[in-house]
């Protein structure tokens, strides 16, 4: 066991956890954040994404070691003061959950697909979010919400004053 | 004895998931720290609480699988009751709290248990227009009701709330019915026209908390002191346990427990990935058993052609089948293969058992709660009155957690550490030793007047189903085999035959049941996977109506309808119409062209062709027509278009069907292009999501279409039933696939499922 500082949705904490513990289960059992969750611990299906550093990382094969320091985000984080994410709105106008188990990493990975494309095309969608897996087969709604959150992104950043919280 | 209050101070986890604490103590039932006795279904304060605010909460003993049923349960309540929508919560399978409605099963939520609902509902309203006649001094019949307000209709400032009336009371009244679905009270429903609430799209109400973070879900459930288990499964089919080498992991950190029985094995730790790295460390010395548990995979459909059935349903039969398959002018046959095909859930069976009290509390995503609570109390020998389970939302993974492994294995582990224990299954363990939808071998045969017409059509199935999983069977269920408990007499399994409305002159459609070697304590096991067998049926036979269309010439939209206007008579549910109808709005929204299959080829890689399928499953009909791209240099197949026309009688709120039977289709689509349970003669291989391939975003349609079609002969009839819609849209899903990949190629291909080797095997056969 050893201490670690982790630095996740603005917010520092200090565990102490064996260095090869994967960033899930501090941050769900530790950290009672449940946004992410267990689907295959292999890094294969990506319900336990988060966004480290800007990135969608798959935390359940992350060690807690290497995430030290590095801003870590997670869904709960997404939401500023109050206010949803244009990808967690746009997944509500669309209606997109069914069970919603897989959710967490579909938004977590929409959010690093947008973050560095704003305007994807739909193959361009469909290949970023194609190792995001989900059984229920929401695909076809995420793939709209993600383009409707697109919009509301690119229309916010035209629009003088508003504040984009993407 | 404890009062509801206590329930709210003991159930912390609970009141976080939902805000029903001030609602206990209204509720006809008792709860708290145990015991928790059956609730009463004769009592209307069982299911209904109306707050001094206006406000009320419905208790409905179904689970939502992420359909919006409990949206739908909210709607229909509200409607009867006249209470506005968003004034309503719902509570749902918690054993304890809710009645028993026996949790999910067979998308029976609207088509059976929303009636005891709307009854009770209806009851709620009529006995508070009564207190409101009293508290107004008008007769009923002079009062109008609106959004919970009764008024007198012909001064309407003269009025009062539901909330004024029962707020913080009970109803006392006591409802009949000889069983839960019976439920009633004396009040009549409402006719279709009366409805404001059904048949508008309300959002669901689950998918905030679901996409915000905030929900608390089964995996989620955490009490003080719990410590974290994980099996340790057998590595070889059938083998027995010879000894554990507890040294192993004795030093690990956090270790607190090996427990072992017969030949279940699980290591039990203070953190969670303890309880992983112990499970992964542990030696356990197994004996390989003497002969093979199973063919391969590869193996599997001729072993399945060579066995003796299990036993075999009465076969069913119209006409002289004989007879008319020799006056046939042209008779074609053909074999259909479906492999088995696993629920593979998205996150791996896992409970949480508290035993403290001396009662136990399981916290479970298990669709069937009650049966749960029921199947535990008799495995630890328990009182019924001392187990509750506390239903929470879970992975969707269609009849998975039906025979909750994880919930009973939760529940012996706590008994045995006397603290509570949370289980979950990895990756590996889930998809090897999950339950499965049987493998399907299928042989047609049909026969084709001189004009074309299908006259004499034999259909015979085997299923490798003996001893299907039944639910949460204190006796079956895999920890208790594994424990080394066996029915004399195992489940007999069953193979479905087709379900369509065709009028065919002669038929003979007989189904058989095989056994593979090993019976018990196997990986390849069968329990109901969403529309138990009717995919595979369903691909055998829509597939073969293609089939013999082509043989006919004929274009395959045409054969059908001909096959369903060729009789004139229907079932009470009209299903043959409305076949008909289904049909021909598929084909519409498509804009279908009427010609023959395969069309000629064209060149390039791309070769491109449509194809339909048609089912029902009890009165629900679905007709899909797919669109594929077919690449002839690799073998892919990519359905680029969907069209699915669905009919289930009265919606009940539109735009949750729509996601409903879209993602429904694509999970279709899924078993179809992707999914297959590949095993050795020793263990399941395919084991996670590289081995064991799902549907993806790359493999979505460009377009996918819904169509709610209403096929009913009196489509506006007072009465019009509302039918399950969770599963027959993945029934025609992989033959209108086939059928595309035919028209496209010309190629048959009659093995589930079209992964790119097979198909552009097939392929090369052909040229």
């Amino acid at each position: 066991m050893a201490n670690f500082s982790l630095r996740v949705n603005g917010r520092s904490h200090t565990v102490d956890v064996d260095p090869a513990t994967p960033l899930l289960y501090v941050l769900r059992n530790d950290l009672d954040l449940h946004g992410p969750r267990f689907g295959c611990g292999l890094g294969q299906c990506g319900a336990c994404t988060v966004i480290v550093k800007g990135e969608a990382v798959r935390s359940c094969i992350r060690p807690v070691s290497s995430v030290q320091g590095a801003d870590i985000t997670t869904l709960e984080g997404l939401a500023k003061d109050g206010t949803l994410h244009p990808l967690q709105q746009a997944w509500i106008d669309e209606q997109v959950p069914a069970c919603g188990y897989c959710q967490n990493g579909q938004i977590m990975t929409a959010k690093a697909l947008l973050d560095k494309n704003p305007a994807p095309t739909d193959a361009q969608i469909r290949q970023g979010m194609a190792g995001t897996l989900c059984r229920c087969m929401t695909y076809y709604r995420i793939q709209a919400a993600i383009k409707r959150a697109s919009k509301t992104i690119a229309s916010a950043r035209n629009t003088p004053g508003s504040e984009v919280i993407a | 004895m404890t009062t509801r209050r206590d329930f709210i101070k003991t159930s912390g986890f609970l009141v976080v998931g939902f805000s029903v604490a001030g609602d206990l103590p209204l509720l006809a039932q008792g709860s708290g720290a145990g015991p928790y006795p059956d609730v009463d279904f004769r009592q209307l304060d069982s299911w209904i609480v109306i707050r001094q605010d206006n406000t009320a909460t419905f208790f409905v003993g179904k689970t939502d699988l992420g359909q919006g049923t409990g949206t739908a349960f909210r709607q229909i309540m509200a409607d009867e009751l006249d209470m506005p929508y968003e004034k309503t919560s719902c509570v749902m399978g918690h054993t304890d709290v809710t009645v028993d409605q026996g949790g999910s099963g067979g998308s029976d939520a609207l088509q059976t248990d929303g009636y005891p609902m709307r009854r009770v509902a209806a009851e709620a309203r009529r006995v508070l227009l009564d207190m409101a006649s009293a508290h107004l001094g008008v007769p009923v019949g002079q009062l109008t009701v609106s959004d919970g307000s009764v008024s007198v209709g012909a001064d309407p400032s003269k009025k009062v709330t539901y909330g004024e009336l029962i707020g913080g009371k009970r109803f006392n009244v006591t409802l009949t019915g000889s069983n839960i679905n019976a439920t009633t009270g004396v009040a009549k429903l409402k006719d279709v026209q009366q409805f404001r609430i059904v048949g508008t799209s309300p959002q669901r109400y689950d998918i905030p908390p679901k996409v915000d973070g905030s929900l608390k879900w089964a995996v989620d459930a955490k009490v003080p002191g719990m410590v974290h288990a994980r099996n340790v499964k057998p590595p070889v089919a059938g083998a027995k346990l010879v000894s554990i080498d507890e040294s192993s992991v004795k030093g690990l950190p956090g270790f607190v427990k090996v427990v072992s029985k017969g030949n279940y094995v699980a290591v039990v730790c203070e953190r969670e990935e303890q309880a992983i790295q112990a499970a992964r460390q542990i030696k356990v010395n197994w004996q390989k058993p003497a002969t093979a548990p199973f063919p391969s995979s590869e193996d599997l459909f001729s072993y399945m052609r060579g066995a003796m059935p299990t036993s075999s349903a009465a076969p069913i039969v119209v006409g002289n089948p004989d007879t008319g398959m020799k006056q046939a002018a042209k008779v074609i046959e053909a074999d259909y293969e479906i492999p088995f095909q696993g629920h593979t859930s998205i996150g791996p069976a896992h409970a949480l058992a508290d035993p403290s009290n001396d009662q136990l509390t399981i916290y479970s995503n298990d669709m069937k709660s009650y049966g749960l609570r029921d199947g535990v109390a008799e495995f630890l020998n328990m009182p019924r009155d001392r187990v509750r389970v506390v239903w929470l939302e879970g992975p969707q993974a269609y009849g998975r957690t039906a025979a909750d492994d994880a919930g009973f294995e939760a529940a012996f582990l706590a008994k045995e550490l006397g603290r509570p224990v949370r289980v979950q299954w990895t990756r590996n363990e889930e998809t090897a030793w999950d339950t499965k939808g049987p493998a399907f071998a299928v042989k047609v045969r049909g026969g084709l007047d001189a004009n074309g017409n299908l006259t004499a059509f034999e259909y015979d199935a085997r299923a490798a189903d003996y001893n299907h999983l039944g639910y949460n069977e204190h006796d079956t269920v895999l920890i208790s085999q594994l424990f080394g408990a066996r029915r004399a007499m195992p489940a007999r399994g069953s193979a479905a035959t087709p379900n369509e409305m065709y009028a065919i002159p002669h038929r003979r459609m007989t189904a058989h049941v095989v056994s593979l070697p090993l019976v018990w304590e196997t990986p390849v096991r069968t329990g109901n996977l969403r529309d138990p067998n009717g995919p595979q049926a369903t691909f055998a036979s829509e597939s073969f109506i293609d089939e013999l269309a082509a043989a006919a010439n004929a274009d395959p939209v045409e054969f059908r309808l001909k096959l369903l206007m060729a009789a004139t008579d229907d079932d009470s549910g009209f299903k043959r119409v409305r076949s008909i109808a289904v049909i021909k709005a598929a084909a519409e929204k498509f804009k279908w062209d009427t010609r023959p299959s395969p069309q000629r080829a064209g060149g390039g890689d791309i070769l491109t062709g449509r194809g339909i399928a048609y089912a029902f499953r009890n009165q629900t009909v679905v007709a899909q027509i797919a669109e594929v791209e077919v690449n002839r240099r690799t073998g892919h197949v990519w359905v680029k278009r969907m069209v699915c026309a669905h009919d289930c009688g009265l919606v009940v709120n539109p735009e949750a069907l729509r996601r409903t039977v879209e993602a429904g289709t694509l999970y279709g689509l899924s078993r179809a292009l992707h999914e297959e349970v590949r095993f050795d003669t020793e263990k399941v291989t395919s084991v996670d999501w590289v081995s064991s391939p799902t549907l993806t975003h790359a493999d979505t349609p460009e377009t996918l279409d819904v169509v709610l079609v209403n096929g009913d002969p009196n489509p506006d009839r007072p009465d019009l039933p509302h039918y399950g819609a969770g599963e027959t849209m993945c029934k025609p899903t992989l033959a209108a696939v086939a059928n595309a990949i035919f028209d496209a190629t010309g190629v048959r291909i009659r093995r589930v499922p079209f992964r790119d080797a097979r198909v552009l095997a097939a392929l090369k056969t052909r040229a």
